[in-house]
């Protein structure tokens, strides 16, 4: 399992994504995993042997690098990568198990040949209902781990900058020492590229989340306006022709005992269960 | 992710490219990205290793590394392959939202084989050719960028066999010798000699899609009349 295993754990998410979401899964793996990978474990590959101390005391370059760098720029990346990635994989399994669902659903209904449940799976799953609230809630946990890492870093590292020189007394060195960091400057040119890039990242999750409220309320206003509008379902759109709609409604509400079930029964009941999750 | 996976992203983009589209592409995975991997990345292996001053102080040789060096070659130019690779990518968006459209148009009632479209060749042309044209637009600006960046960074392309160093905690000034200097400059200079080319490669894609916009419109009005 390396970042190639996680690429295409993610590249299937990719399907069932907004644009922009899209957009963002191709920003993180080509300017932030590839860069990490081609370029800035090179640069950080020595930080640890080309740490040099002006002393001769055994163990004194050692214990001021341990001090100085308690975890490496690296390993936190590599870190915030995989935990900024994985709240995709909620979406992922939600989208397997609406898939079930929907196979089950064709099954009972005697459209449970090979091509109709291949078709469940091609086919692209809208962003409604249960599904909105998993996606946006997966967002949100993207946007939580990206600034809790960049908090993260500029608590260890203060100000984002490499220091070409660090003073240090702690035992057993004498007295106090100087060391010297490996590359500053190309270390601080990729800290900064980083940076940028993670923020380019939140202000994609940013518009994410503000385009799927703003998609998700316009959709209630429509929905409002026209309540008999036809549900977003795959099987609802596909058996129509075959079966009348309160047959499928009668379907669903065997399927899903909530409050959409209640709804449907009693329409006037709508205004006031109505929630901007446009389900 | 490395290379591998860029090349597998880059190549789904081949199918709607123009020949010399294509040309390019190969040029910059044959001639470039092999070359960083498989040659250069080697001869800047050692490079702060065998970085050798003339002087027994402590923490002077990665300061001097660090002053005449800030950013070394291999990864500026895996940078400028990264950023030269991916305006591509919008080309390849474009293409993907086009297919989507067609794709809800057959689920909204028009009769579309599926399999077709999938493999149907794309036709460079409408709002197409302004993404495909500003693609290689970019791809011009950045390599133009990285090689004004290299040039200013390096004070011209060769690279120097010594050089002398008094930043602190250095004795007055040093003597610092560089790893394979040589070896370096031949790198270095391929590297120029192959971008060039990509670069005229784009210059000479730009002006075939313009021309052929040019005289495809010519030919509509010539119908027209």
């Amino acid at each position: 399992m390396n970042w190639a295993g996680l690429y295409a754990v993610l590249s299937g998410v990719n399907r069932h994504s907004t644009a922009i979401g899209r957009i963002w899964l191709s920003v993180i793996f080509i300017f932030r995993i590839m860069v990490l990978v081609v370029a800035a474990e090179s640069v950080w590959g020595d930080e640890k042997s080309a740490f040099t101390c002006n002393t001769q005391q055994p163990g004194c370059n050692s214990v001021c690098y341990d001090h100085f760098f308690p975890i490496s720029h690296i390993r936190l990346w590599a870190l915030q990568l995989i935990l900024v990635t994985t709240p995709a994989l909620l979406v992922a399994m939600h989208v397997a198990y609406q898939q079930h669902q929907e196979k089950k659903l064709l099954v009972m209904t005697g459209h449970g040949d090979a091509k109709h449940l291949e078709e469940v799976k091609k086919h692209k799953m809208r962003i409604a209902g249960s599904l909105w609230w998993t996606y946006v809630c997966s967002v949100v946990f993207r946007l939580l781990f990206e600034a809790v890492f960049m908090y993260l870093f500029y608590m260890i590292y203060p100000g984002y900058q490499m220091v070409r020189l660090v003073k240090c007394e702690a035992y057993p060195c004498p007295n106090t020492v100087d060391c010297f960091v490996s590359r500053p400057t190309e270390k601080t040119i990729f800290t900064v590229f980083m940076l940028v890039t993670s923020s380019v990242c939140i202000v994609l999750n940013m518009a994410e989340l503000v385009y799927l409220v703003v998609r998700a309320c316009a959709r209630r206003g429509h929905h409002n306006s026209n309540p008999s509008s036809a549900k977003g379902s795959f099987y609802g759109h596909k058996l129509s022709s075959e079966y009348k709609q309160n047959e499928i409604n009668q379907l669903l509400t065997e399927q899903d005992g909530s409050l959409k079930d209640m709804l449907r029964r009693n329409p006037s009941l709508q205004e006031k269960g109505d929630r901007c999750s446009a389900c | 992710m490395d290379w591998g996976t860029l090349q597998a992203v880059l190549g789904g983009v081949n199918k709607h490219s123009t020949s010399i589209g294509k040309i390019w592409l190969t040029v910059l995975f044959i001639f470039r990205i092999m070359i960083l991997v498989v040659a250069a990345e080697r001869v800047w292996g050692d490079e702060q290793q065998d970085f050798v001053c003339n002087t027994l102080q402590p923490g002077c040789k990665n300061v001097c590394y660090d002053h005449f060096f800030p950013i070394s070659h291999i990864r500026l130019w895996a940078l400028q392959l990264i950023f030269v690779s991916t305006p591509a990518l919008l080309v390849a968006m474009h293409v993907a939202y086009r297919r989507h459209e067609k794709k809800r148009r057959f689920r909204n009632g028009e009769k579309i084989n599926i399999e077709e479209l999938k493999n149907e060749k794309i036709h460079i042309r409408g709002p197409l050719w302004w993404t495909y044209t500003c693609s290689i637009f970019f791809r011009i600006i950045f390599e133009a960028v990285f090689m004004y960046v290299f040039y200013y960074m390096y004070d011209g392309y060769q690279m120097p066999r010594l050089v002398k160093c008094d930043a602190w905690p250095c004795p007055n000034t040093v003597d610092c010798f560089v790893s394979r200097p040589t070896e370096k400059t031949m790198f270095t200079i391929f590297m120029l000699a192959v971008s060039g080319i990509c670069m005229m490669l784009n210059l000479a894609e730009l002006c075939y899609l313009v021309i052929k916009i040019f005289l495809k419109r010519s030919r509509k009005t010539t119908v027209l009349k």
